[in-house]
């Protein structure tokens, strides 16, 4: 390991045991207890029950020299958090070694361990503790946290009073003012007003430059790891897949972000989707190509394929099919083939869209595949001052703007 | 960022003294070190848990006098009256209630602890500090609780014309035997709950079967022949050594109950701290 790196990262892996092994109530584990005994004496009782294994982290190595502020980027589910938990010691790993060379606070949440019916007061002092700073340490910078947070006047309420802006506003500033060596945030920035948000990243890009923090920073959000963060590791099913500058790794993130998801016949007497995909390269550009496969034992006339694009959260956006193409939509019949869809320029703001896709022919629909693929789409407009998602939606319409006067 | 004391700089020493080594099955070398640097988050934790406590009650601090009054008015009349069992000189009421002080604080503290860890799920998988703060933090609110029920002690103590003698000088030390005898049962449970779920349901069970076969309504003077089987209930030579400190005269001092106590409270602390140790890795994966 390199001697000056604050933190080096050796192999480290981690295994989840899913299902049927994990004994959630003392019958079970009693029960199995029985069966393991029984198989001791008799034939075997039964086949032994399968142990499903997930690995969240496969074998990742990388080292964090002292001072840097590393992006981690990835898909969901590529094992980001895990390593968050891992290297904040929540969670231990299954292999590997971890080994890091200072004071670590880590923010996996916001306001972790507030308690409701205490005021913001007392709050800041236990959420200051669990995150690892002294009582001493807390009152000298009290006033700062207060001061930060703008919530002076409701300081001595309860925090369950508290409006959801002002909660996240009084958490972060008590994060903010942390002072560790390390320290891992993991998408928390992804709260309150836009404003504030921008306080908060001003926090974070002030408290790095001073040059001997080392931060790891976990976000969906390319704008602020551009301007935060100087390298980057990418992480995808739970391997790390590459390491370097910030930028490179962004793009050669956002290049090959490529969603396919194939499926088996339910049935060979029905027509069904073979297979979806949203094409890497054209997100890279701002295009969303969305490819279909389809089989079918008889000709559809013409295959006709549904998308309805989805939020974040699931709610419908847009959606959209062959039917309603009309005229545009003027294919011979085919029994197997993959439709194509795009949209160039898709007025959508950057964020993690899911698809839900439909079979049918003119008549009738035969198949659908609900919420199958989510993919990351980065809108090649950029807004300096925009608000956060949740506030204006994901849709980018070009609205002409114009004053008139009286 | 102008705090006027910076934080001790981090040095170009080649081991840094945070330095934190993360390995699969690697005993923590700082774990009682790390305990040691968390020590202000016991006391959050515990103020926290006493301040909740009572919020949005009418009666507050009031509801931990009613059971105990309610508990020894019922004792009184059943052993006392009914039963007609000899209280060795003692007003019964006062017998009942130094039984029911040791009794209470005990059970506080070990349902607290043996609830602890679930009832903080969401701390414990979403930030590191050592585990162990969260049981040891719920034994401060049994002992709030205690001091209340001990102060109403005194006053009744007071009515029925007792003053203090030496023997209360000795009282912490039981308090403590009290307390640790919770604490160990209570890492076993609560590391096993956090698997488990049964053993939510086992420790209040226990807890029932407990005031039966716990000298709780009577004094252990009645049963001579079978002292030395309630002996084996830990919490038996506790309440013995409260009425000890607690009515002063007419008690013996039962040593081998108190031995017992202790004894059994030490085999369940050791080896509790082993089994949570052992298991609080995994804690943020199964809760």
């Amino acid at each position: 390991m390199a001697a000056d790196s604050i933190i080096s990262v050796e192999g480290v892996s981690k295994r989840y045991v899913i299902g049927h092994l994990v004994d959630t109530t003392l019958r079970d584990r009693l029960a199995r207890g029985a069966r393991a005994a029984a198989a001791w004496f008799g034939p075997r009782a039964g086949p032994s029950r399968s142990r499903e294994e997930f690995w969240a982290l496969r074998e990742v190595s990388f080292e964090v020299p002292r001072g840097q502020v590393l992006g981690i980027v990835g898909r969901n589910g590529a094992g980001k958090s895990t390593l968050l938990k891992v290297l904040s010691r929540i969670t231990e790993p299954t292999a590997g070694r971890v080994t890091m060379r200072g004071r670590v606070a880590s923010l996996l949440e916001v306001g972790t361990g507030f308690h409701p019916e205490l005021t913001g007061r007392e709050n800041v002092y236990l959420n200051g503790a669990i995150l690892g700073m002294y009582r001493a340490e807390i009152t000298r910078k009290f006033d700062e946290i207060v001061a930060f947070s703008e919530v002076e006047r409701f300081l001595d309420t309860p925090v369950k009073h508290y409006s959801s802006g002002m909660y996240v506003r009084l958490a972060f500033a008590i994060a903010a003012h942390l002072e560790p060596d390390i320290l891992i945030v993991d998408e928390v920035l992804a709260v309150g007003d836009a404003q504030f948000q921008k306080k908060c990243l001003n926090k974070v890009s002030e408290v790095t430059r001073s040059g001997d923090r080392t931060v790891l920073f976990v976000s969906h959000n390319s704008a602020a790891l551009q301007s935060i963060c100087s390298a980057g590791i990418w992480m995808n099913q739970g391997k790390l897949v590459f390491q370097g500058p910030i930028n490179d790794c962004l793009a050669a993130y956002l290049q090959t972000g490529s969603q396919r998801a194939d499926f088996a016949a339910p049935s060979k007497d029905k027509p069904h989707i073979t297979s979806v995909e949203v094409d890497a390269r054209a997100l890279a550009q701002g295009r969303i190509e969305v490819a279909v496969g389809f089989k079918s034992p008889f000709p559809l006339s013409p295959p006709v394929v549904g998308i309805t694009l989805l939020s974040k959260l699931g709610q419908p956006i847009s959606g959209s099919n062959g039917r309603m193409a009309g005229a545009a939509w003027v294919v011979p019949p085919a029994q197997s083939g993959v439709v194509v869809a795009a949209i160039d320029a898709a007025p959508l703001h950057s964020d993690t869209y899911r698809l839900s896709v439909y079979l049918g022919d003119a008549a009738m629909d035969y198949d659908q595949k609900l919420d199958v693929v989510d993919f990351d789409f980065i809108s090649p407009r950029f807004y300096p001052q925009m608000p956060p998602l949740q506030s204006i939606g994901p849709v980018d319409l070009q609205w002409r703007w114009s004053l008139r006067p009286d | 960022m102008s705090g006027p004391p910076a934080p001790p700089p981090a040095g170009a020493a080649l081991r840094h003294p945070y330095e934190v080594v993360i390995e699969a099955g690697r005993p923590s070398l700082n774990y009682w070190v790390d305990l040691w640097r968390y020590r202000d988050l016991l006391g959050f934790l515990t103020l926290r848990d006493i301040k909740v406590r009572y919020k949005q009650t009418i009666l507050g601090v009031g509801w931990a006098l009613i059971q105990p009054v309610v508990t020894t008015v019922i004792f009184t009349f059943v052993f006392g009256k009914l039963a007609g069992m000899s209280a060795g000189g003692v007003p019964y009421p006062l017998l009942v209630l130094a039984g029911l002080l040791p009794w209470q604080l005990f059970t506080a503290a070990l349902s607290g602890s043996s609830a602890s860890l679930i009832s903080n799920a969401q701390l414990i998988s979403k930030v590191y500090f050592p585990r162990l703060m969260i049981p040891l933090a719920s034994l401060g609110v049994a002992l709030i609780d205690f001091l209340v029920v001990l102060g109403l002690y005194v006053c009744v103590s007071l009515w029925f014309g007792r003053v203090p003698s030496w023997h209360w000088a000795l009282l912490p030390i039981f308090i403590g035997v009290a307390l640790v005898l919770a604490f160990g049962a209570g890492l076993w449970f609560t590391a096993l709950t956090v698997k488990y779920r049964d053993f939510r349901y086992i420790v209040p069970f226990l807890i029932q079967i407990g005031v039966f076969i716990s000298p709780i309504g009577f004094s252990t003077g009645v049963l001579p022949t079978w002292r030395k089987l309630l002996d084996l209930n830990p919490v038996t030579g506790v309440i013995d050594a409260f009425r000890w400190c607690l009515l002063s005269d007419g008690q013996p001092f039962d040593e081998h109950g108190i031995v017992c106590s202790v004894l059994i409270s030490s085999i369940l602390t050791f080896s509790g701290l082993w089994y949570f140790r052992k298991m609080e890795r995994t804690f943020a994966d199964v809760i």
